[in-house]
């Protein structure tokens, strides 16, 4: 099963969505034109990153005419769409939206918020509570937002719950220019992730990151197509607006792992019960995900049970 | 021996980028920059030229009966260099006019006042033009709060904010800055015989490293310590940087109803580009 997937390595406009949609528009006629299967945006690419107090302004329900429109664009083909998504209960995530075939298959909403340094994520949206892989028509997928994937516990969770590929939308700045590189070091930094994890887990990443600047910030490009054994099947270009294709054969990830089966040798309880351990947490107590916020389930103080003998 | 990172080919690649990209954005094609024959100015003028074409670059040499002619030679050879478009206007007429009244001005107050006629004088030529003002002032003085607030400091965008003098020398070197500017004591030159490290009290190469490494690394002051800096010197240099704060804040307004300036009422300077 082989499928060709493109990325589109765009220059956003911030906070015009409207400008942003025919960019889109315009992307994805490109991106059939090229035979591709799935097109990727980058994080953010609908709105634009340093939105600030523009996150309301832009922010679309799924039930938006923006959104219908981009579904009514998936029509034959697949994509995956970077916007600030509006929950019923008025919450503002940063969110990735995987369209097929004019419908919204799943939607991720990004976990962790970078708010150190020049970031300021958390201040204006809400903590995704998940990390899921999806089924699409090419096989199980998973979406993986920017910062997200600097925590190897959302690529691990993706690769366990059966994601033959990540998706990584991304909209990384450049910074740091130490001598005797062609590029600036996050974007070093993030090569060696994108790598590290294809490998690591046997499966393909699809990396996209956009280009320009906003307020001097500029980004740094580069999105890349790994397969399994950590090759690159597509390279963008650096600090320029580009589109990549290539193609994705499942059968590497067969290949990889049989070579190096890391995930069936993985010991889940193990990582579980040290896990519990080390957050002193007995197994019977677990985190509520939903939309009433994070808590943990029954938790109360405990009392040491001496063993019968 | 601390390196401060200076990829040039990067820098260079990125900053003109940067330049580009910040004026098309709000629909212009052209900036005006201050020449004052030093290397920061003639370093920010040479990246804009390769940007957006010299013909959409103005160099404007501002010169008072008090400046070194050196410095508008200088001034001249970037412009001859580069091919950009030039413009001099002499500031005595107006700095004379208004010290008439105030005699007993200064050295300082005097300098400032060139730097801020200078400002008037960019901004002016901005409308006139259809332009955006080019900033020079690099990271080293704006740390430390060497320079005149809406004077020289002033501008629309500034693709040397981020560097340290030592790299700024380096990539001046790298775009081809006539060599005798890149060589020369770096000089305000608003008053006879100024130097910056004259009036600072210690060089930009020593200073660059302590920043380099308390600013850029946040090392804290034992770790500077025992980097090999002086006590005495990593106290005078983080207290210049601390009373230099205001300089690289907009003005303090005072806060009364729920949402103020620059405080929750917070966007980008490239809302909607």
């Amino acid at each position: 099963m082989a499928f060709k997937v493109a990325v589109a390595q765009i220059k956003p406009k911030l906070g015009d969505l409207q400008s942003n949609l025919s960019l889109y528009e315009e992307k994805i006629g490109q991106g059939r034109k090229a035979g591709a299967d799935l097109l990727l945006f980058p994080e953010l690419s609908l709105t634009g990153y340093f939105l600030r107090d523009m996150v309301p302004n832009v922010a679309l329900k799924l039930s938006s005419g923006e959104v219908k429109k981009l579904e009514r664009l998936s029509r034959g083909a697949a994509f995956v769409a970077g916007l600030v998504e509006e929950s019923s209960d008025y919450r503002f995530y940063n969110a990735a939206v995987y369209f097929e075939d004019g419908e919204i298959r799943h939607v991720h909403r990004k976990v962790y918020l970078p708010t150190y340094g020049m970031f300021d994520e958390q201040r204006y949206f809400a903590r995704g509570d998940r990390i899921r892989a999806f089924d699409t028509k090419f096989g199980r997928m998973a979406m993986l937002i920017c910062e997200d994937l600097w925590h190897p516990s959302t690529a691990y969770l993706a690769a366990l719950d059966g994601a033959l590929a990540i998706l990584c939308p991304s909209t990384s700045p450049l910074r740091g220019i130490t001598d005797g590189q062609a590029q600036d070091d996050n974007a070093l930094y993030w090569e060696l992730l994108n790598r590290t994890y294809a490998q690591t887990f046997g499966l393909f990443l699809i990396y996209g990151n956009r280009v320009g600047f906003e307020d001097g910030v500029g980004f740094w490009g580069g999105s890349e197509i790994l397969d399994p054994f950590g090759q690159r099947i597509g390279k963008a270009k650096y600090y320029e607006e580009d589109f990549i294709i290539g193609e994705v054969a499942i059968d590497s990830v067969r290949r990889k792992r049989t070579m190096a089966p890391l995930l069936r040798d993985e010991d889940v309880d193990l990582t579980i019960n040290e896990l519990m351990r080390i957050r002193g947490r007995p197994s019977d107590l677990k985190k509520v995900q939903g939309l009433d916020g994070l808590r943990v389930k029954g938790a109360k103080k405990l009392r040491v049970k001496k063993k019968r003998r | 021996m601390i390196q401060i990172p200076t990829n040039v080919t990067l820098l260079r690649r990125i900053l003109v980028s940067f330049i580009r990209n910040e004026v098309e954005k709000v629909g212009l094609e052209r900036v005006v920059v201050g020449l004052s024959g030093g290397v920061d100015s003639s370093l920010s003028a040479m990246l804009a030229a390769e940007a957006l074409g010299p013909s959409n670059v103005l160099g404007i040499m501002m010169p008072y009966k008090g400046s070194s002619p050196e410095s508008l030679a200088h001034a001249e050879l970037v412009v001859q260099k580069s091919s950009i478009q030039s413009l001099t206007v002499d500031i005595t007429p107006q700095i004379d006019a208004y010290f008439e009244r105030f005699p007993d001005a200064d050295q300082r107050r005097r300098g400032n006042k060139m730097a801020r006629e200078r400002m008037t004088i960019l901004y002016d030529h901005s409308a006139r033009w259809n332009a955006l003002v080019l900033g020079t002032s690099n990271k080293t003085e704006l740390l430390l709060g060497y320079g005149t607030l809406y004077g020289d400091m002033a501008s629309a965008i500034n693709p040397l904010g981020d560097l340290y003098k030592t790299q700024v020398w380096a990539l001046a070197e790298e775009v081809d800055v006539p060599d005798v500017i890149v060589q020369k004591k770096p000089s305000a030159d608003l008053w006879a015989d100024q130097t910056d490290e004259g009036e600072l009290g210690f060089s930009y190469r020593d200073v660059d490293r302590l920043l380099y490494l308390m600013v850029d690394e946040r090392y804290s002051c034992p770790e500077l310590i025992a980097a090999g800096f002086a006590a005495p010197f990593v106290d005078e240099v983080t207290l210049r940087i601390m009373n230099s704060q205001f300089k690289r804040r907009l003005p303090v307004i005072a806060k009364v109803s729920e949402r103020t300036i620059d405080r929750d009422f917070r966007y980008a300077r490239d809302w909607g580009k």
